[in-house]
């Protein structure tokens, strides 16, 4: 492996990045949902380089025992990254940059999610980083949500996550490995979309004040794409499922054992649905 | 701005906009403070008068007062059998609640680790439980057959409107089942093809139990693998075993 020597510029002349970029734009990003046959839930993200898998198990019972939360369930979220993910061979023992990712993974995603319908059990999250090229962090916030959503937990919304950072002095979207290590900075976010809710919010290298607004402007506009490419990935799993989900229907219900008609009563429904199916 | 913001049995994810205005949040949704209703779930959007529901694709087994359910016991604690029923959270059977008294103090003799039954679930709560129950409903511990395992989310497809798809199943092929709640089915057939065939009708219905006119499909499958069994090997089910004690679902 040659080492690594620092790019002339982040930026060139053009106002374009290393891999041709414009500053706001994002790397190409690939979603797939349901890739792990023994996961309650999974999916894989590819973002430039980068390459996660997400894996959800659960809600489970929860061992040990002393973790267990009586009002709601215990949110496991494990980061690792595999030795073969970075150029110089990651060591393979846990490192402190994994437990920091794994928190504030959990910290992100945690918010989003019904975790109170499932008191004392657990639900796990495995991050596996098969390949790392900058944005994992953000990148795995993005899949775990997609595959808690593919378990079937409850949950407010998807969490969409990425990064803006400043390369020669201007802002960037979606750090690349380069940038991100030759930059001034880095500021990972995720959010809830609707309510534009921050729920990750890191900084390292030195921002104005003028420059981090507009940097969590730009995250939030790249969030919200995101968050259409999972919304996208997940129909596209299940539709999928579904080969021939005909426009065609009055078939016996899905839900036989709830007992709505208790609830007709309850207020007039202005909305006239065709035909209640008997 | 009322309305409702899906088409019907449209596939909808978390976070999805359902309904605005005079309609009340059921299953699968939650509700904000202007009364915005959005899904919680992936999962089939469902209008039942004004009340937005979202029906489950995938999920664990979450116990349910009332549900029936099949179990493995996996210790026999005092007088309480530890059974497995699926999902987080494990069951405990009382002996007051399975056996007629006097019942001998040893309870490892009536039912012991490993054995699969068929009950009820008596409480639960986010406190304590699930407690079950095999008093009555032709409840007991099932000696042979086969148990099956599919995901609960894919039940009550699996039984149908008012059981049309369990027991036009139960007609056609002529095996007796108890389906649970929490995604096990215990089925015992005359026949090993017929075990077989039964198996292949169950799993059809968990891969595709978001599809439509899914119970004419199953009945022409099932015949067409009918006439080829007869058509191999001429075995005649003779046996017509009554089974009506045994369906149970509620």
């Amino acid at each position: 492996m040659s080492p690594e020597t620092r790019p002339d510029f982040l930026i060139n002349p053009e106002g374009l990045r290393l891999d041709g970029r414009r500053p706001d734009e994002l790397r190409k990003i690939e979603l797939e949902c349901g890739v792990l046959k023994t996961a309650d839930g999974s999916a894989s993200i590819r973002q430039g380089k980068t390459y996660i898998l997400a894996a959800v198990y659960g809600p489970r019972e929860l061992h040990p025992r002393h973790l267990a939360l009586n009002d709601r369930a215990y949110l496991r979220c494990v980061y690792r990254m595999a030795t073969f993910s970075v150029p110089d061979r990651k060591r393979a023992a846990p490192s402190r940059r994994e437990r920091e990712i794994s928190m504030v993974m959990g910290n992100a995603l945690e918010p989003a999610l019904f975790l109170e319908e499932f008191p004392k059990a657990v639900v796990d999250v495995f991050i596996q980083v098969i390949q790392a090229d900058g944005g994992t962090r953000c990148a795995s916030i993005t899949a775990a949500s997609l595959a808690l959503a593919d378990a079937g937990i409850p949950m407010r919304s998807l969490v969409p996550a990425v990064a803006v950072g400043k390369a020669d002095g201007k802002l960037v979207l979606d750090l690349g490995d380069e940038e991100d290590k030759y930059g001034q900075g880095d500021i990972p976010i995720a959010i809830i979309p609707r309510t534009e809710e921050l729920t990750l919010l890191q900084q390292d290298g030195s921002f104005t004040r003028e420059e981090f607004l507009e940097a969590i402007q730009m995250g939030i506009t790249g969030c919200k794409y995101i968050h259409e490419l999972q919304k996208d990935a997940l129909k596209r799993a299940y539709a999928k499922r579904a080969p021939e989900a005909s426009e065609e229907e009055e078939e016996e219900d899905v839900g036989t054992e709830y007992e709505d008609d208790l609830e007709t009563d309850l207020g007039e429904s202005e909305y006239d649905d065709e035909e209640e199916d008997e | 701005m009322a309305g409702i913001f899906f088409q019907k049995r449209e596939i909808v994810v978390p976070g999805q906009l359902l309904a605005e205005g005079r309609y009340r949040p059921s299953t699968g949704t939650y509700s904000d403070i202007d009364g915005k209703i959005f899904s919680a779930l992936v999962g089939l959007a469902e209008l039942r008068g004004n009340t937005v529901k979202v029906v489950a694709l995938e999920g664990v087994y979450i116990p349910r007062e009332g549900d029936l359910v099949i179990g493995t016991v996996t210790m026999v604690a005092g007088n309480n059998w530890k059974i497995d029923i699926g999902g987080p959270y494990g069951a405990s059977l009382h002996a007051n609640n399975a056996l007629r008294r006097p019942y001998d103090e040893d309870i490892s003799h009536y039912m012991d680790i490993g054995d699969v039954v068929s009950a009820e679930v008596l409480t639960f709560d986010r406190n304590s439980g699930p407690f079950l129950s095999m008093k009555g409903r032709g409840f007991r511990k099932l000696t042979d057959g086969m148990v099956l395992e599919v995901s609960p989310a894919k039940i009550p497809r699996i039984i149908g409107r008012r059981g049309s798809m369990i027991n036009m199943i139960k007609d056609k092929i002529r095996i007796q089942t108890v389906v649970g709640q929490n995604g096990r089915i215990w089925i015992r057939a005359s026949d090993l093809p017929t075990l077989r065939l039964a198996i292949k009708a169950f799993k059809m219905i968990e891969e595709q139990a978001h599809t439509s006119k899914l119970t004419d499909r199953i009945a022409a499958m099932l015949e067409e693998e009918k006439a080829k069994l007869k058509g191999t090997e001429s075995v005649h089910v003779e046996k017509n075993e009554s089974d009506t004690d045994k369906e149970d679902w509620r």
